[in-house]
């Protein structure tokens, strides 16, 4: 029974990133009906942007000129790094989608693809191929709570995901911006006649997505923290089939599903085989697909996707 | 469209004719190295990299390499295998076809050593892997080499050495299933573990892919196994990951590794969390003597940093290289016939007193030397714990 509940503890860690960097993909989709293909390097990004601000902000406060308390480093580094990777998303979008808003649809996914390694080639060849740590501004703290053992970092990483995806519920449910979005999801052809500035509500959409991939990246980094800069293509491809799986265009959906994927693999890898675990996984992922194919809160006709 | 066509056509074989690389084959000599200069471990491609030009600013300051009463020069081909197998073999080919090299030091790992060495021994040039310590990389290949022992040895030096130092019954391995390495090492590990301590004393035997950042759970099941230590065969950028993790899930017992953990990442990448641990290399550069230590010295004025075992390997299979082409006698400028003599005078080398100690070859081309077992010290220094002789 510990051992479930240990295994439990891991998968809630595991599935927050899946989560989060879903959420992204879905709004995207959800609103402009295009995937972006780019939101795995996103979030890649995010979590460079967040080491380049944590240790600009560690030797701050080592040469005492700005003296913080490591809690507060972070705290700074994941707001700063949110806010500075906003404008990566929305620079995509405008360089990127803009242009192509009234080309196929195939056009804009391969444009994705092609920022994506832009991005991922852009960083070897200004940070050089060598692994980078993330500096580790909390001591790890570890609790045994009844032979289940749980780390501040753990605890931190949950709590802040939570936290944010709470937070773009509401910001989508109750602002004035939340209400264009949801329009904007019901028709984008209908809603600009009205008088809903499309392009304003892209970029924003594009900015709160980037912003939840940096937030993923900065908590991914601290958990594990060796970075490289294609650990965008692995965890964004898995959290673009939790956005799938989750139904497009659903944040609810998306989270859901990011935490049931990262379930899965945990599960699968603790309880039936470690080295056939994401074989086992995806298995089980397409088999739900087969009998809910648009995802568990998707709607059959994409005219009608909300957020 | 013909035209078009026409006009490419007549562009190449101009730029073909115009390149100096084409013509001036008479009086130099090429040496391909075949490294991971990006990808997972840029870190052993670097060392590779930088040993060579050292090798070759030796060479220069000679005025050039001499084989039967000839001077010639020698230039270095630095092709990058980004780390994988299929570029591996990619790198290995052009380096033989295009760039028409003698001999190709490289690749390190064997994961991409097995594949470059079917490559190479097909071409019939001869390729020396100075880190690759999988038996598959030189098995029934003749023009394939290697700088170092093998994990058939190095397998059951950790296992005594463990058994020796704590006295552990009960062992868990974590390892890459989609990597030659360590999946055949850990493999190995577990024969001579359970050779020592009876079947079923590996009681945890858990492994992974490639690029996956959390073992959670396979961490959770190796604690809840009962195991006392933890082997884990990874390079330095996993190693960081697992330590750290297991530490953080509460395993209290010592982990231990393999070669692939003697580069200088693996303390900065793990910090602290690295310090006490031990594993199993081919030289510690702490305490060196004689020529090793000057090697060290030349490196660490040049670079600014200790070499790891990739970078003194590497020139060892360079200097095996250089005696191998001086021992050939004459060069044809015949590539193909010159290879086949360069191979011929490699398989002919008894013995070769190493930076990484002395060694002899058997049959197949694989060296037998010792082992060392280091210790990250507290300092986060690779110290020089024991040594193991075959």
């Amino acid at each position: 029974m510990q051992l479930f509940f240990q295994h439990l503890i891991n998968a809630l860690q595991w599935g927050s990133f899946y989560a989060l960097i879903a959420l992204g993909y879905s709004m995207v989709y959800g609103i402009l009906m295009l995937f972006n293909f780019a939101h795995g390097d996103i979030f890649m990004v995010g979590a460079y942007i967040g080491f380049g601000v944590a240790t600009a902000l560690a030797a701050l406060a080592a040469l005492s000129a700005l003296a913080l308390p490591n809690w507060v480093i972070l705290v700074l580094t994941i707001l700063i790094a949110m806010y500075l990777t906003s404008f990566v998303g929305m620079l995509v979008e405008r360089i990127g989608y803009r242009p192509l808003r009234e080309a196929p649809r195939a056009s804009a996914a391969i444009t994705g693809l092609m920022i994506g390694i832009i991005l991922e080639t852009g960083n070897l060849a200004i940070l050089g191929a060598q692994r980078i740590r993330f500096p580790s501004l909390i001591k790890t703290q570890v609790y045994d709570i009844g032979g289940v053992v749980v780390t501040n970092k753990k605890i931190m990483i949950v709590v802040v995901s939570l936290v944010l995806m709470l937070a773009l519920n509401e910001f989508i449910k109750r602002t004035r911006w939340g209400m264009a979005m949801r329009a904007m999801a019901f028709d984008y052809v209908v809603i600009p006649l009205m008088g809903v500035p499309l392009n304003t509500i892209a970029s924003l959409t594009f900015a709160l997505g980037s912003a939840l991939a940096a937030a993923a990246g900065i908590l991914f980094a601290v958990a594990y923290p060796v970075l490289d800069p294609y650990i965008g293509i692995t965890y964004g491809w898995k959290a673009f089939v939790a956005a799938i799986l989750g139904g497009r265009g659903s944040v609810k959906g998306a989270c859901l599903a990011g935490f049931l994927l990262g379930f899965i693999e945990i599960f699968v890898g603790a309880y039936l085989s470690s080295s056939l675990r994401d074989l086992i996984a995806y298995s089980i992922i397409l088999l739900i697909l087969v009998f809910r194919p648009h995802g568990f809160f998707g709607e059959p006709h994409s005219a009608k996707l909300r957020l | 469209m013909r035209k078009g066509l026409l006009l490419v056509v007549a562009i190449l074989v101009v730029g073909l004719a115009l390149s100096p690389c084409a013509w001036a084959k008479s009086k130099t000599i090429k040496v391909g190295i075949n490294a991971p200069i990006t990808g997972d471990i840029p870190k052993v491609g670097e060392g590779s990299k930088y040993a060579a030009e050292m090798w070759l600013e030796d060479i220069k300051a000679a005025g050039g390499l001499q084989v039967g009463g000839e001077k010639y020069m020698v230039e270095i081909i630095v092709e990058d295998n980004e780390s994988k197998p299929e570029s591996a073999a990619k790198a290995a080919t052009k380096l033989i076809t295009e760039d028409e090299v003698l001999a190709i030091v490289g690749p390190q790992a064997s994961s991409q050593a097995i594949p470059a060495g079917e490559m190479a021994n097909n071409y019939g040039t001869p390729m020396i892997s100075p880190w690759s310590t999988n038996p598959d990389t030189t098995k029934d290949r003749p023009f394939v080499f290697r700088g170092c022992f093998l994990d058939p040895f190095q397998g059951p030096v950790v296992a005594n050495f463990i058994k020796d130092e704590f006295g552990f019954k009960k062992a868990a391995v974590l390892y890459d299933i989609a990597s030659d390495y360590p999946k055949g090492l850990a493999e190995v590990f577990k024969e001579a573990w359970e050779n020592i301590n009876g079947p079923g004393s590996v009681v945890a035997f858990e492994s992974f892919t490639t690029k996956d950042a959390d073992f959670s759970s396979q961490l959770t099941n190796i604690i809840s196994s009962g195991a006392q230590f933890l082997f884990t065969p990874q390079y330095y950028n996993e190693v960081a990951l697992i330590v750290q993790q297991a530490q953080e899930l509460g395993f209290k017992g010592p982990i231990v590794g393999s070669d692939s953990w003697g580069s200088a990442e693996t303390v900065k990448l793990c910090g602290e969390a690295c310090y006490g641990l031990f594993f199993s290399t081919h030289y510690a550069a702490a305490g060196a003597t004689g020529a090793t230590k000057e090697f060290i010295e030349r490196y660490e004025k040049k670079y600014g940093y200790t070499p790891d075992d990739v970078g003194a390997l590497t020139w060892d299979a360079l200097r095996l290289v250089q005696k191998a082409i001086e021992d050939t006698g004459k060069l044809t400028g015949n590539l193909k016939n010159d290879r086949v003599a360069v191979k011929d005078a490699l398989a002919k080398i008894k013995e070769f007193d190493g930076i990484t100690g002395k060694m002899t070859f058997t049959p197949e081309g694989d060296p037998i030397k010792c082992a060392v077992v280091v210790r990250i010290s507290e300092k986060g220094e690779f110290e020089f714990y024991k040594s193991a002789c075959p």
